[in-house]
């Protein structure tokens, strides 16, 4: 199990999206999923093991990390990409059940399973919400964590086991924090791209139903 | 996902370049990233652990390696890359948007579209002409200024491309300037100057590139200038030729049928 599985899924849900929709899909694959796999992941990679307080006290350095970095930002950031991509799984299901459906009644019942129309735009719509609601909420959770996505060099600990107020050194602070920055635009990006989605799609299926009253008082 | 998707997705936009375009990307799989994998990580691999500084003063390695490396070579190099080959998905999408099209008109039954079957749509390759030739344009002249905007960032970071045996630091907590040695400096000199330069013939291929497809727009726009339907010179040469041999015939005409009735 790795992110091939989380690539596939995605590429998946690419046949169901709108133009907007593989934009997204792009820029998760590319900008976020990418950067996370061949750059990201490296720089967090010893955290721990250089992560060094001004102390020789036992213990002291454990607990300081732990009380600094809860969650670490790497995984964070791979708990935000896999929450992000899993609301396009309702529209994968939704699409599979239409064409159950079709199977099971052995007749046409859609015009084509796959098209953004009647209840799997409600479904579309709601993957959206989810995706949108998921960034924002990750980002907040990253603001609130990191004191507003610093990186700092030193950070002062005067937990138990330290004996006193003590000075731990962060490894590689400015290149978390270039990073930690390129996450957040990236996901500001997405969010951007998916309520452009959003207002598209609602916008399209207003001027349907206007089109359609339309023609029906003609008639 | 990694690198192999990358070359996956690029893959296919390769189908529809040029053939400069075509040896761009070779040299950016081969000389670039395959290099960046398998020989550019493992030299900067170590590089925190064994950048040591002649203290044992807790925390001014950290800080001395953080104020020297913002971030590191392979970091840069990751992004470089990655950003140079976005660019390249613009054309993918054009390409894939056209096909929708074409798969559109051949499902409606539209009589103006001449394939025979929705595979042939699949395989075919579109020529770069028309929106698609102002697409990968714009793919190339953002591939150039990403790539520029790199190196300049390399040049700025890094003071110049060379990496220095020993750095003097003397940032707090360090209790006085104190010497800090970099693991494997020759070696990532030597890796730096050839990225570098690799990046240089990227920079060349894609100029290259572009001036070919403006020397083709502008040529194939000089041969539409140059062949015009109706020439007025040429045609009233034309006519006067036919009014004459019109002429001739009629004559001859009148005289047979003189000839004739007398």
């Amino acid at each position: 199990m790795s992110w091939k599985f989380l690539r596939d899924l995605l590429s998946g849900v690419n046949k169901y999206s709108t133009g907007i929709g593989r934009m997204w899909v792009a820029v998760v694959f590319i900008l976020r999923l990418l950067v996370y796999v061949v750059a990201a992941e490296n720089i967090w990679k010893y955290e721990h093991d250089e992560f060094e307080c001004n102390i020789k006290q036992p213990g002291c350095e454990n607990v300081c990390f732990d009380h600094f970095f809860p969650v670490s930002h790497i995984r964070l950031w791979a708990l935000q990409l896999i929450m992000v991509s899993t609301p396009s799984l309702l529209v994968v299901f939704h699409v599979a059940y239409r064409e159950n459906r079709e199977k099971h009644h052995n007749q046409k019942l859609y015009k084509n399973p796959g098209e953004i129309d009647g209840g799997l735009l409600y479904t579309y719509l709601i993957s959206l919400i989810l995706k949108t609601g998921f960034e924002i909420v990750f980002l907040v959770l990253f603001y609130k964590l990191y004191n507003g996505f610093q990186v700092p060099r030193l950070v002062k600990c005067d937990i138990r086991p330290c004996p006193s107020t003590v000075d731990c050194y962060i490894s590689k602070p400015t290149e978390k924090m270039i990073f930690l920055r390129f996450l957040v635009a990236t996901s500001c990006l997405c969010i951007v791209l998916n309520l452009s989605e959003m207002s598209y799609l609602v916008f399209k299926y207003f001027i349907k139903c206007y089109w359609k009253r339309h023609v029906k008082k003609c008639q | 996902m990694d690198w192999g998707a990358l070359h996956t997705i690029l893959g296919g936009v390769n189908k529809h370049s040029t053939s400069i375009g075509k040896i761009w990307l070779t040299v950016l799989f081969i000389f670039r990233i395959m290099i960046l994998v398998v020989a550019a990580e493992r030299v900067w691999g170590d590089e925190q652990d064994d950048f040591i500084c002649n203290t044992l003063q807790p925390g001014c390695k950290n800080v001395c390696y953080d104020h020297f490396f913002p971030i590191s070579h392979i970091r840069l190099w990751a992004l470089q890359l990655i950003f140079v080959s976005t660019p390249a998905l613009l054309v993918a999408m054009h390409v894939a948007y056209r096909r929708h099209e074409k798969k559109r008109q051949f499902r409606k039954g539209d009589q103006k579209c001449e394939y025979k079957d929705i595979e042939e749509i699949r395989k075919q390759r579109f020529h770069i002409e028309g929106s698609l030739w102002w697409t990968y344009t714009s793919s190339i002249f953002f591939r150039l200024v990403f790539e520029a905007v790199f190196m300049y960032a390399f040049y700025f970071m890094y003071d110049g491309f060379r990496m220095p045996r020993l750095m003097k630091c003397n940032a707090w907590p360090c209790p006085n300037t104190v010497d800090c040695f970099v693991s494997r400096p020759t070696e990532k000199t030597v890796f730096t100057i050839f990225m570098i330069a690799v990046s240089s013939i990227c920079i060349l291929l894609n100029v290259a590139e572009l001036c070919y497809l403006l020397t083709k727009f502008f040529l194939r726009r000089s041969k539409k200038v140059g062949n015009p339907k109706h020439h007025p010179n040429h045609e009233n040469k034309e006519e006067t030729k036919q009014n004459e041999m019109n002429e001739l015939i009629s004559d001859s005409c009148q005289n047979t049928v003189i000839g004739f009735s007398s």
